[in-house]
């Protein structure tokens, strides 16, 4: 049954009304064949907050079809470049009204802390779309020389059609942003499937949406669980390119479905085992307060953590020191506790996976200098645990844990440490430290990674392009590169002079 | 304490005050000149004064360099990132659209323009030009070229520090909307000398532009005179770079200013005698509507005028029949006070301007062509000049070689599409051309030969913010609009750095 909830900041003493119905055609809707719902946690409280309604494959049928008028009819080649402009500007103008109680819902079922949501995840949020609204009627093709006399030939970056994108739960309204703004900035249409995990900020912004003025169709909305809808999107015959962000695990189904249905485009956006490289020739203090950010920011649960520190030897004992020190002073707790600087984790399911892989650390014979304690209270909370005197065969060097858990090992010469660094089948970020200008130049070009920090870690611009290497993803988001991912070239080749003789 | 200029608009079509500084804008406060002088601003309607604004001289000139150079060194250029410029550049788009009706009553008052013209086209431009630039403000991207795995090479597209801008009357806003949108978006500081005929939306543009954040000095405003102003910005030995739109002659004076002093970067939007050209197989109704338009909107001073209407002979006589009482129908408005909907024509915009256009029209009589519609002078006030239609010309006539900006059509017949094209070409000027055919690849050839930066097919003077405008030959130098604009605000630094190699 859809409706709306209302639902209870305790810390604030207020509510939050959101929409539970499915999005479809700028309306809120029950499901047209299911009465399943999606029960809403918080992770500070393990309390359900919130139930929505849960889309079936039906349900992505209607919101598909939706999606496909609109772009035939008020969207597509109908809508200008200036109104889309205008359009996604008024969105971000909107999300920029209502930030705070959007970080506030964002921090009731993410976790995440009050003032990051609101400054980081939407501040770069309304930046981004911003950014792709000033794109929007700057999509060039280009006309090309062939020989002045039998045609002319031009190409039109056209928008390719109906897109299904799925989304994550570490950053759901940021991963929101950066995949509506550049689609609608070209001109294709959304059926957008948030987290089952965190849904309600992508709801509430659903309403932003109605607010702004797109059309119907244009935008929908559709919680579902991974295996319902996000399977259904992947292998719809109807929907002509697929954007995900994930695991490199459910990546690969997607991938898969996408081949054996339509060969819809498919971008990925998978997981990371992100190394950061200290050199001795490193400011130590600053290399500690960047590997800090980079294992405890969001609480670990970023695609681009960087979970692997290797040292120099020459400077291992006196960075280990230092970089203890400075990850001691991170704060985790409730969101809405000032003092807070990351939240707990999502969910059971991920506080299970992640105390799963300390555990192993601790059974395969790393040792460990801080944390690796429970806290055995309520809440999904995980302390910043860091192991020493691994190897690259143990679990917690291999795997992908999305938790504040971080593996430091150490190396000799630059090219040990390469060679550490790009052992792993993934490649999304990497850092190195060094004030070796030339050792920069050199690393940055060895390391096998999308996106390579020198001297810094984990801070993205929006008009800098972000992805994976290796099994991290296939195509760009954010930057100018993103547009190509929703454009399709067609090449127009206009007879102006030339007649034809058949036979030739 | 400088004057203030308060003007109460009370007409059918806008009722509303408007009230702003007359100073010159220098570091964000306005000032006198200093010279204590004033230029006298007349309403082209009535022909009397509506106010005075300060005069600047070279010495303003010079405080205003320093100023903008100081903004560039410190609150802006690189020390602004994209994104700071492009929120407010959005924020002046922003302001612009809340007072669109202000900003289209003074335009109309200051040049003549009808009220509906400045409201549904000229400030709507204006505002979608800004907000087109500020869009651009966070993607200037240089490249990063391959030469070995030893260096970094690399580009960066860096604002050139301050430029001058020098903009005309005809579309003073728009046109100084085309100027300052892609200066700011990629980090410049501006000093802008406006038309001395029409200062006023510049003015108030200057309030805005403060309210929009833009730090002191960022922009300047100097209304002054060409011989004057314009001059002494055009050879500054510390501005870098040099925009005029205006006339060719003034072009001319303006390049070679800048070869003398500095060797500054010149980019020129001048004048054109555009062809606009129709062929049998044009849609006839459609031709002649788009030809009025060609000849007739803002009163014939744009630089785009089709004035030279080459028809051909299977048409001609419907077509000059059709052209000459569609012209006839234009209304002419003596007071804009009264410019209702159906208004299109205004007056010319000063004295000077009416003078010279009667003075073509006269050479056109005296030459022996035959004058079909027009001719003549509307009314005893004002500058009104009655649309004019000419025929039976040779190509060597003043009509038809010079730009004459003002509402007069030189109608010529033509046979052969070889003929035509090359009459079309046969001029110094390049800006712009026009061709009318229902037969795609006819029109598109045509198109393709003719040398003009742009060519409309099938419609004329049509304008979009991302789309390129400027001249071929003496119509101009570079490129204005789109993204090629901001190749004209920026200065290419190439960077190598050694990362291996051993001397």
């Amino acid at each position: 049954m859809a409706h709306t909830v209302k639902i209870p900041v305790p810390a604030l003493n207020k509510e939050i009304t959101v929409s539970t119905g499915l999005f479809i055609n700028n309306e809120f809707v029950p499901s047209v064949d299911s009465s399943e719902v999606i029960q809403c946690f918080n992770p500070a409280t393990e309390e359900i907050i919130a139930s929505v309604v849960a889309g079936s494959s039906k349900d992505i049928d209607v919101a598909v079809a939706a999606a496909r008028k609109a772009f035939k009819t008020s969207w597509g080649k109908n809508v200008t470049g200036w109104e889309r402009s205008r359009l996604i500007n008024k969105l971000a103008d909107l999300i920029e009204r209502d930030a705070q109680e959007l970080a506030e819902l964002e921090t009731l079922n993410n976790g995440k802390p009050v003032a990051i949501a609101r400054d980081f995840d939407i501040g770069d949020s309304i930046q981004c779309l911003r950014y792709y609204a000033g794109w929007a009627d700057k999509i060039t093709g280009q006309t090309i020389e062939v020989d002045n006399i039998s045609k002319m030939a031009f190409t039109r970056h056209e928008p390719i059609g109906v897109c299904g994108q799925i989304i994550p739960w570490n950053y759901p309204i940021n991963m929101w942003a950066w995949k509506v703004a550049p689609a609608l900035a070209v001109g294709c249409t959304i059926v957008m499937k948030p987290s089952e995990l965190t849904p309600l900020t992508a709801l509430k912004l659903s309403e932003l949406v109605i607010e702004a003025g797109f059309p119907p169709g244009v935008i929908n909305t559709v919680p579902s669980l991974g295996s319902v809808g996000g399977a259904a999107l992947s292998a719809h015959p109807d929907v002509d390119k697929i954007a995900f962000t994930g695991s490199t695990l459910t990546g690969r189904k997607i991938m898969e479905a996408a081949a054996k249905s339509n060969l819809k485009k498919v971008s990925l956006e998978l997981g990371g085992k992100s190394p950061q490289l200290i050199f001795e020739s490193a400011d130590l203090q600053q290399a500690a307060a960047w590997s800090a950010l980079g294992i405890c920011y969001n609480t670990g649960q970023d695609c681009t953590a960087g979970s692997r520190i290797y040292v120099q030897d020459t400077v291992y004992d006196k960075f280990i020191d230092v970089l203890v020190s400075t990850v001691k002073e991170t704060v985790i707790g409730n969101g809405f506790d000032q003092k807070t600087g990351g939240g707990p984790l999502v969910s059971k399911a991920q506080f299970d996976r992640v105390w799963g892989y300390i555990d192993a650390g601790k059974a395969e014979g790393a040792k460990v200098v801080l944390g690796g304690e429970r806290r055995n209270t309520k809440g999904f909370f995980v302390d910043p645990t860091i192991f020493t005197d691994v190897n690259s065969d143990m679990k917690i060097v291999k795997e992908e844990i999305f938790g504040p858990v971080l593996s430091i090992g150490r190396f000799k010469t630059e090219e040990e440490a390469v060679a550490l660094a790009n052992n792993t089948t993934y490649g999304l970020g990497a850092g190195l430290h060094s004030t070796d200008a030339s050792q920069c130049m050199r690393v940055s070009g060895l390391l096998e990674a999308g996106t390579v920090w020198v001297n810094s870690y984990n801070l993205l611009s929006n008009n800098v392009p972000f992805g994976g290497k290796k099994q991290s993803g296939i195509g760009r988001e954010l930057g100018s590169y993103a547009l190509e991912e929703y454009t399709s070239v067609k090449a127009v080749h206009w007879n102006i002079g030339e007649k034809l003789q058949w036979p030739l | 304490m400088t004057p203030t200029f308060t003007h109460d608009f009370n007409t059918p079509v806008y009722k509303g005050k408007s009230s702003f500084s007359t100073g010159l804008y220098i570091n964000g406060k306005f000032v006198e000149g200093s010279d204590g002088t004033t230029i006298d601003v007349i309403n082209p309607t009535t022909g009397k004064i509506t106010t005075r604004v300060a005069e600047a001289t070279s010495k303003d000139v010079d405080i205003a360099v320093d100023a903008a150079q100081k903004a560039f060194d410190t609150t802006w250029g690189l020390n602004v990132g994209g994104a700071g410029r492009a929120k407010m550049l959005g924020k002046l788009a922003q302001l612009m659209e809340e007072h669109q009706q202000e900003l289209s009553a003074l335009e109309s008052l200051n040049n003549g323009k009808t009220f509906s013209w400045a409201m549904n086209a000229d400030i709507p431009i204006a505002i979608e030009t800004i907000r087109y630039y500020a869009g651009w403000a966070d993607k200037i991207h240089g490249q990063v070229q391959e030469t070995d795995e030893k260096k970094l090479t690399y580009s960066r597209h860096e604002p050139i520090g301050v430029v001058g801008q020098i903009i005309p009357w005809n579309f003073p806003l728009v046109m100084m909307t085309w100027k300052i949108g892609p200066a700011l978006a990629t980090g410049n500081c501006i000093v802008l000398k406006p038309s001395e005929f029409t200062p006023l939306t510049a003015l108030r543009m200057c309030e805005l532009i403060q309210e929009a954040g833009f730090p002191p000095g960022v922009f300047n405003l100097l209304t002054g005179y060409g011989s004057t102003v314009g001059a002494a910005i055009a050879s500054h030995m510390k501005i870098e770079k040099i925009a005029f739109t205006g006339s060719t002659l003034v072009g001319r004076k303006v390049m070679e200013a800048a070869a003398k002093s500095n060797l500054k970067n010149v980019t020129l939007e001048l004048g054109g005698k555009n062809a606009n050209i129709i062929c049998n197989d044009a849609d006839l109704d459609q031709a002649v509507s788009w030809a009025v338009h060609g000849s007739y909107w803002n009163h014939g001073q744009a630089c785009t005028a089709g004035s030279r209407i080459f028809v051909q002979s299977g048409i001609y006589d419907e077509f000059l029949a059709k052209f000459t009482e569609k012209s006839r129908a234009l209304k002419a408005s003596k007071t804009w006070d009264k410019y209702g909907p159906d208004s299109y024509q205004g007056p010319q915009v000063s004295k000077n301007q009416f003078d010279r256009i009667m003075g073509f029209i006269q050479s056109g009589k005296d030459q022996g062509a035959t004058v079909v519609l027009g001719g003549d002078r509307n009314g005893t006030e004002g500058y009104f000049i009655n649309p004019t239609i000419f025929t039976d010309t040779t190509p060597d006539m003043k009509i038809v070689q010079e730009e004459i900006f003002g509402p007069v059509g030189v109608v010529i017949k033509f046979e052969d599409e070889e003929d035509v094209v090359q009459q079309a070409n046969d001029s110094p000027f390049g800006l712009a051309a026009a061709v009318f055919s229902q037969n795609i690849t006819r029109a598109l050839t045509i198109a393709h030969r003719l040398k003009a930066g742009t060519a409309w097919v099938n419609c004329v003077n049509q304008i979009h913010p991302n789309v390129p405008f400027g001249g071929f030959k003496q119509s101009g130098i570079g490129r204005e609009l789109g993204e090629y604009a901001l190749a004209n605000y920026t200065a290419v630094k190439a960077v190598q750095v050694n990362l291996g190699y051993i001397m």
